[in-house]
């Protein structure tokens, strides 16, 4: 019996190697180009895969809605996931391996940024081509995408500088509110502020601005909390900033300016698919820099022991200050950005809820790791819109879950990792070839 | 002066909430060196415990299988429903904070957070999305002392929260086990060396604590008799910036802060619009803390954080 179950384990350890050994050499370049493909292939035959199924209609978010809502089509669900996306990804980038290895390789004789845009055109073009099927795909992404930059710049405070920090939702509320005082007060019609002063042709060549002025006035109300908390350290900020987020709430709530507790609507239409893209990779791009800089290393220094950071000459309270300025103005941009995306804020939305949501997202994908933030922030929110059907039970099954992380890998999933580009974007060779 | 007095008994009311769910707070703070944010959430089970005993008790009450007198009926609800929430506090510690003692205090935090959000809808998915009301346990009566309109529930509820704290700090002050946890919250890592059983402290810590929730549950029941599920969000919160404001593990100063919370809203609800009431008061705090940041009775930030 027991020599059996050796067999079978060897051969299913066999099994596994063989699988890793196959999907080993193929570099990112191939996975995307199978993304491609498998995007391309529902976008032209997924109509028809679907009616040859038998599903009502092409599953939106992998399929989880159907199964959980109708047992009866999961068999159909998963062999629709399985043609349309695992069989063409797969073989797709096992096929194109050899090419593309070839490819990554003469890439890297070009500058850097040549490779990097590459791969980041062919992954936006499989997003775009992904969510082309459905607007709640679209707005799913967006606020997916939204989510990466306010959890990887809350990450910089609780993870990099190891502070505890509640606020982000108010520096979120403070660059929403920022950012659509600005577009609606000059391009937008608006009850409140009249008419549009500039023309709305130009409008979208200056949100840009209006997210920086966002991020500018979360930074500024950032200053607020940095003052008095960076003084002494300890759990001193978490309460401050708790006192902030309560102080803004209530603020916004009181200025009848920007529309009290009934919120401020008609944002005009300007965060579109590729902006919040751009901006979300020009986040993780600013942030894995400024993280890998030698501020960012003084920050982990302070994490790790503030005195010694200090009698090895790091200015502790300067270094706290600008990263802490950072991601408040991170947060700030996340929160123009969500505004926009939605065209409509309200106080009521960044209150402890959002707070509970971006500290589980933070501590979900690891501390002190901007891989953590991204894998955090997306697999959060495709669960939470995935779990949609189960209703209230989402909200059991969700906490669990983190709970289980935090119990096995207290520090996240993916903590404490770098993120290296040149590392993921570099040619893969199979273990045991030389090519 | 009338005003002040008549707005003075509203805030010790208040205040005494606040206090009571603080001191549950800063215990664990004190002692383990965590944020035990489901504390809030505890306010709530401990209140809808207490709605369960106070309507079994009237109930078999009324059945004629006990006879009681109505203050009698309170001070049992009070107690069965402190001794059961303690069980909750005990249950949390033991599944989410124990497993997770040796990790970062802010993961032990975010399990804080998620057992309170678990809390919350396993209460929605139980009992449903209607609010509860709490029966009436004590006849209102309200006397007239020169102006001033106190009714009968204020007083026995700010007694009840003073007798509540007195019994604690004389637990924490007199008896072995609280000098044992005093001895924890001074050095968390030596005492348990001495043979301090760290297991039994901590799961008592929290019981404690759960208890006193409780207790403010079921006054806050009687004060304000409409339970929801999401109850002890705003409340938890509040008393946790309370907790903090009266420095590290300070049962007199956790209390002093939560009065003070107290206070400070009732009056700025008075003087100002009351929707001015939560920019001003955590103005205040924001202020307190800039020229105090180790809170009322804490000592200054030492090497020894634990992180």
């Amino acid at each position: 019996m027991s020599d059996k179950d050796g067999k079978l384990s060897k051969n299913m350890k066999i099994l596994k190697d063989k699988m890793l050994d196959t999907i080993s050499g193929v570099p990112l370049l191939g996975w995307l180009f199978g993304i491609l493909i498998a995007v391309l292939l529902e976008h032209f035959a997924g109509d028809l895969l679907v009616d040859v199924l038998g599903l009502p209609k092409i599953p939106v978010l992998f399929g989880c809605v159907i199964i959980l809502k109708k047992p009866l089509m999961i068999p159909g669900a998963m062999l629709y996931m399985l043609l349309i996306y695992i069989l063409p990804i797969s073989i797709v980038a096992r096929l194109s391996s050899v090419p593309a290895n070839r490819v990554a390789a003469k890439l890297l004789d070009y500058p850097m940024f040549v490779s990097v845009l590459i791969h980041i055109a062919l992954f936006y073009a499989s997003l775009y081509i992904w969510s082309e099927i459905s607007a709640y795909r679209v707005l799913t992404l967006k606020l997916t995408l939204v989510a990466i930059i306010l959890t990887l710049s809350l990450n910089v405070i609780n993870g990099y500088m190891g502070e505890f920090s509640c606020s982000h939702p108010g520096f979120m509320a403070l660059g929403a509110y920022g950012a659509s005082v600005f577009t609606v007060l000059l391009f937008a019609n608006d009850k409140i502020f009249g008419h549009a002063l500039l023309p709305p042709s130009l409008g979208p060549f200056m949100f840009p601005i209006a997210l920086i002025i966002g991020g500018i006035t979360a930074a500024l109300g950032a200053l607020v909390i940095a003052i008095p908390s960076f003084r002494t350290r300890g759990d001193y900020l978490a309460i401050i900033s708790l006192a902030f987020l309560f102080i803004v709430k209530s603020m916004i709530e009181n200025l009848e300016v920007v529309g009290g507790p009934r919120g401020l609507s008609s944002q005009p239409d300007y965060a579109g698919l590729p902006t919040v893209f751009m901006w979300t990779v020009a986040c993780i791009w600013i942030t894995n820099n400024f993280v890998r800089s030698t501020l960012g290393k003084a920050l982990n220094a302070v994490r790790d022991d503030e005195m010694a950071a200090d009698a090895m000459s790091v200015n502790t309270r300067r270094t706290k200050m600008v990263a802490f300025l950072f991601a408040a103005f991170w947060a700030g941009v996340a929160g123009g950005l969500f505004a926009h995306v939605l065209r409509y804020v309200n106080p009521g939305t960044f209150g402890l809820q959002k707070l509970a949501e971006v500290l589980a997202m933070v501590y979900f994908g690891g501390l002190n790791s901007v891989y953590g933030s991204i894998v955090g922030a997306v697999s959060l929110s495709l669960l939470g819109e995935a779990l949609r059907p189960l209703e209230i039970f989402k909200w059991i099954i969700i906490p669990l879950l983190l709970i289980l992380v935090m119990i096995y890998r207290p520090t996240g999933l993916i903590a404490f990792k770098e993120f290296d580009v040149g590392k993921l974007i570099k040619p893969k060779q199979r273990p045991g070839k030389e090519v | 002066m009338v005003f002040f007095f008549q707005n003075l008994v509203n805030a010790l009311q208040w205040g005494s909430f606040y206090a009571l769910i603080a001191l549950g707070y800063s215990m664990v703070y004190g002692i383990l060196m965590l944020f035990n944010f489901a504390h809030g959430d505890i306010f709530m089970v401990g209140a809808y415990i207490g709605f369960g005993v106070a309507t079994g008790i009237t109930a078999l009450a009324s059945f004629g299988a006990i006879a009681l007198p109505n203050w009698l009926i309170l001070v049992l609800t009070i107690l069965i429903s402190m001794f059961l929430t303690s069980f909750v506090g005990i249950l949390v510690e033991r599944l989410g904070y124990r497993p997770l003692r040796e990790a970062p205090r802010a993961s032990a935090a975010i399990t804080g957070l998620m057992i309170g959000i678990i809390l919350e809808t396993g209460n929605l998915a139980l009992l449903g999305a209607k609010r509860v009301s709490f029966p009436a346990l004590i006849k209102s009566t309200t006397y007239n002392i020169s102006g001033v309109y106190v009714t009968n529930k204020k007083i026995m509820i700010v007694v009840v929260s003073l007798m509540l704290m007195f019994a604690l700090h004389q637990f924490v002050r007199r008896t072995k086990w609280g000098m044992a946890m005093r001895a924890m919250a001074f050095d968390y890592v030596v005492v348990p060396l001495m043979g301090v059983p760290i297991n039994t402290i901590a799961a008592l810590t929290f019981a404690i604590g759960s208890a006193l929730a409780a207790a403010a549950g079921i006054l806050f029941g009687i004060a304000y008799p409409v339970l929801d599920p999401y109850m002890g969000i705003v409340f938890g919160w509040k008393a946790f910036v309370a907790a903090i404001l009266g420095g590290r593990g300070s049962i007199l100063g956790a209390t002093l802060a939560g009065f003070l919370l107290g206070f400070i809203e009732i009056f700025v609800a008075m003087i100002f619009p009351s929707t001015l009431r939560d920019l001003i008061a955590y103005s205040i705090i924001l202020l307190i803390l800039t020229f105090r940041p180790h809170g009322f009775f804490g000592e200054p930030y030492s090497a020894r954080l634990r992180l």
